[in-house]
């Protein structure tokens, strides 16, 4: 059974999380606000992906294409690109709905597919979408290809644009700060549904297929229709979080969408805990925030020891990532926080 | 022959071949409504092969079944979940990181109707139905007889554990034919004997069972009629001890010519 944890600890909670980007713009600087609300759009990403891979048990490879699914249709319909400007309440349901269709599409010829054929076949797709993000600009453009959709419009609801400076009560709030508080709202929503899909009957069905799949159909679970049921899922919360991008970016090209960034998605599901909702989203902000401690330490440190630079610090960040994914699975196998089933298991061995 | 109203199911000369193999060749049985009945025959014989045609999992050849007097030539699993058919597996297939009680909830996900949206809102309805189905489930467990904590994990009951509770999730399904395959594998006497008595109660609350089993004790104390399967044909078919002291079923089960 859940924990039950007492109200004023949600009020504590809740303060914090109010005041956090005012505490890490006054201890760390602007810049860092910024990684909080990237962290904050992967961390939905993740949990996104967390509906497909965690509970279902369905190794996506390329679930970045959702995101970019997203973003791009956010970005076609509010910018100069077709001199569309749509409002953010029309274009980000639209881009959910959308990355929607295409993880139907994506799920419905792959239904059979299991384990590393699974991975191959989104994998591939992944790609596709980029490819063709890349090359869609002739014979019509539509994305501009590699240049990719500059310009586009900032988040705005009503009159209110979350692009800029607000002064409230002698208190400048800078356009930073309102995107992390309306990440925060959607990053918060995602959280819920995924709390509430997880225990419940569907929840149930997702984790029965990831655990027997036949025994799940000889139980009468539909398992056609509940697998694209968490492809659906998974992809509409991509959407939405690349329409956010978008808008919070004001420019989206199709190098955004790589292979990485998939990878990058799955790592975040897979070292903070599969299927445990607080594991993944620990999973994303470290993910997000250690490279970017690390590319800004890297320099200096190489400077104070070595009095120069030898190694490039981005390179570098890339081998300490993989050295840090290699000690987790070693020592932490479930992830960082796993699931209570999981920690239940591991408890279990080392009573036995 | 029986008339067709008693019977539950009907296998209409049922033919099965993997590649060049043939696992079953003209199969037909009726299975009553009410009864026990037993499949037996020497390892290889078919008796699986016959029980995945009926529960969908494998596409039937030649013939057909009828169940409930409708005929099915090919089905899907859970469709034949949702007229009536649930089964149990020879290597337990439970879902071994869920815990004893979620299994048995997963085995409501077919008589129950919750979908995202009430799973998001949990409005009155589908609180209603979540707590029917974990009440449901609890009253399975206590059924079967497992005293385990309901929130182990499947895969640490102990294995007479595994076989009932793969039992309970089947009858959660509100089965009108349980399918049993080698529910007493494994078992020792002790858990035999409880078995035994499981299924006559499961029998007596109105489900028929249809039962793959090499204990011939089990068998011969338990089944009201039995068929022997041997090289995917049907050798004999009647009570017990009728079937026992049939010629061709002493010669499968002896090899050669015992007569």
């Amino acid at each position: 059974m859940k924990l039950h944890r007492p109200a004023n600890r949600h009020l504590a909670l809740a303060a914090i999380l109010l005041v956090l980007p005012f505490i890490i713009d006054a201890l760390f600087g602007h810049g860092w606000v910024r990684i909080a609300d990237f962290a904050l759009l992967y961390i939905m990403l993740a949990l996104g992906l967390n509906i497909v891979v965690g509970y279902a048990g369905l190794l996506d490879l390329g679930y970045i294409a959702f995101f970019a699914v997203g973003a791009y249709t956010y970005a076609l319909l509010g910018s100069p690109q077709f001199g569309l400007h749509w409002p953010m309440w029309v274009t980000l349901p639209l881009g959910a709905l959308i990355a929607c269709i295409f993880g139907v599409l994506l799920g419905a010829p792959t239904l059979k597919l299991r384990g590393d054929y699974l991975a191959i076949v989104t994998l591939g797709f992944g790609e596709i979408i980029r490819i063709f993000l890349n090359n869609l600009n002739a014979p019509i453009n539509i994305t501009n290809g590699p240049q990719g959709i500059s310009g586009i419009d900032a988040l705005q609801v009503g009159g209110f644009s979350f692009g800029e400076s607000h002064q409230w009560l002698g208190v400048r709030v800078d356009d930073v700060h309102l995107h992390y508080y309306l990440f925060l709202a959607f990053t918060l929503l995602v959280i819920f549904v995924s709390r509430r899909l997880e225990d419940s009957r569907i929840g149930r069905a997702w984790v029965a297929i990831r655990e027997d799949e036949v025994a799940a159909s000889a139980m009468g679970i539909n398992t056609r229709n509940i697998k694209l049921l968490a492809f659906a899922m998974g992809a509409t919360f991509g959407g939405i979080s690349g329409g956010l991008f978008a808008g919070f970016q004001g420019f989206v090209s199709p190098e955004s969408f790589s292979l990485m960034e998939s990878i990058m998605i799955l790592c975040m599901v897979v070292l903070g805990g599969m299927g445990n909702i607080g594991g993944v989203v620990l999973g994303g902000i470290l993910l997000v925030a250690l490279p970017e401690l690390f590319r800004n330490a890297a320099g200096p440190v190489q400077m104070a020891l070595l009095g120069k630079v030898v190694v490039d610090p981005e390179s570098l960040r890339m081998l300490m990532f993989g050295l840090a994914l290699i000690l987790v699975m070693l020592w932490r196998p479930a992830g960082l926080w796993p699931s209570t089933q999981r920690r239940r298991e591991l408890n279990a061995e080392e009573g036995a | 022959m029986t008339n067709v109203s008693d019977a539950l199911l009907t296998l209409d000369q049922v033919g099965k071949r993997f590649g060049g193999l043939t696992a079953l060749t003209d199969v037909s049985l009726h299975i009553k409504r009410g009864e026990i009945y037993g499949l037996i025959g020497p390892n290889g014989a078919g008796k699986t092969t016959l029980f995945n045609v009926v529960t969908g999992l494998y596409q039937l050849d030649s013939g057909a079944f009828d169940f409930e007097g409708q005929r099915y030539t090919h089905s899907k699993p859970h469709l034949l979940a949702q007229v009536g058919i649930a089964r149990t597996f020879q290597n337990i297939r439970l879902f071994s990181n869920m815990t004893a009680l979620e299994n048995v909830m997963v085995g409501r996900h077919l008589r129950t109707r919750t979908g995202i949206w009430g799973a998001l809102t949990r409005h009155a309805n589908a609180r209603a139905e979540e707590r029917d189905i974990v009440q449901r489930a609890r009253d399975l467990l206590n059924y079967v007889g497992i005293t385990a904590a309901h929130q182990t994990l499947a895969k640490h009951l102990s294995y007479g554990e595994q076989r009932r509770l793969e039992i309970a999730r089947a009858l959660a399904t509100e089965p009108k034919l349980l399918a049993l395959d080698e529910p007493a594998a494994g078992m020792n006497a002790t858990e035999t004997v409880a078995l035994k008595a499981l299924l006559q109660k499961i029998r007596t609350d109105g489900i028929t069972v249809l039962l793959i089993e090499h204990d011939v004790k089990l068998i011969m104390g338990l089944c009201d009629r039995v068929a022997v399967l041997d090289y995917g044909k049907k050798i004999a078919e009647g009570v017990p001890e009728e079937v026992r002291r049939d010629p061709a079923v002493i010669a499968a089960y002896l090899g050669g010519d015992a007569v």
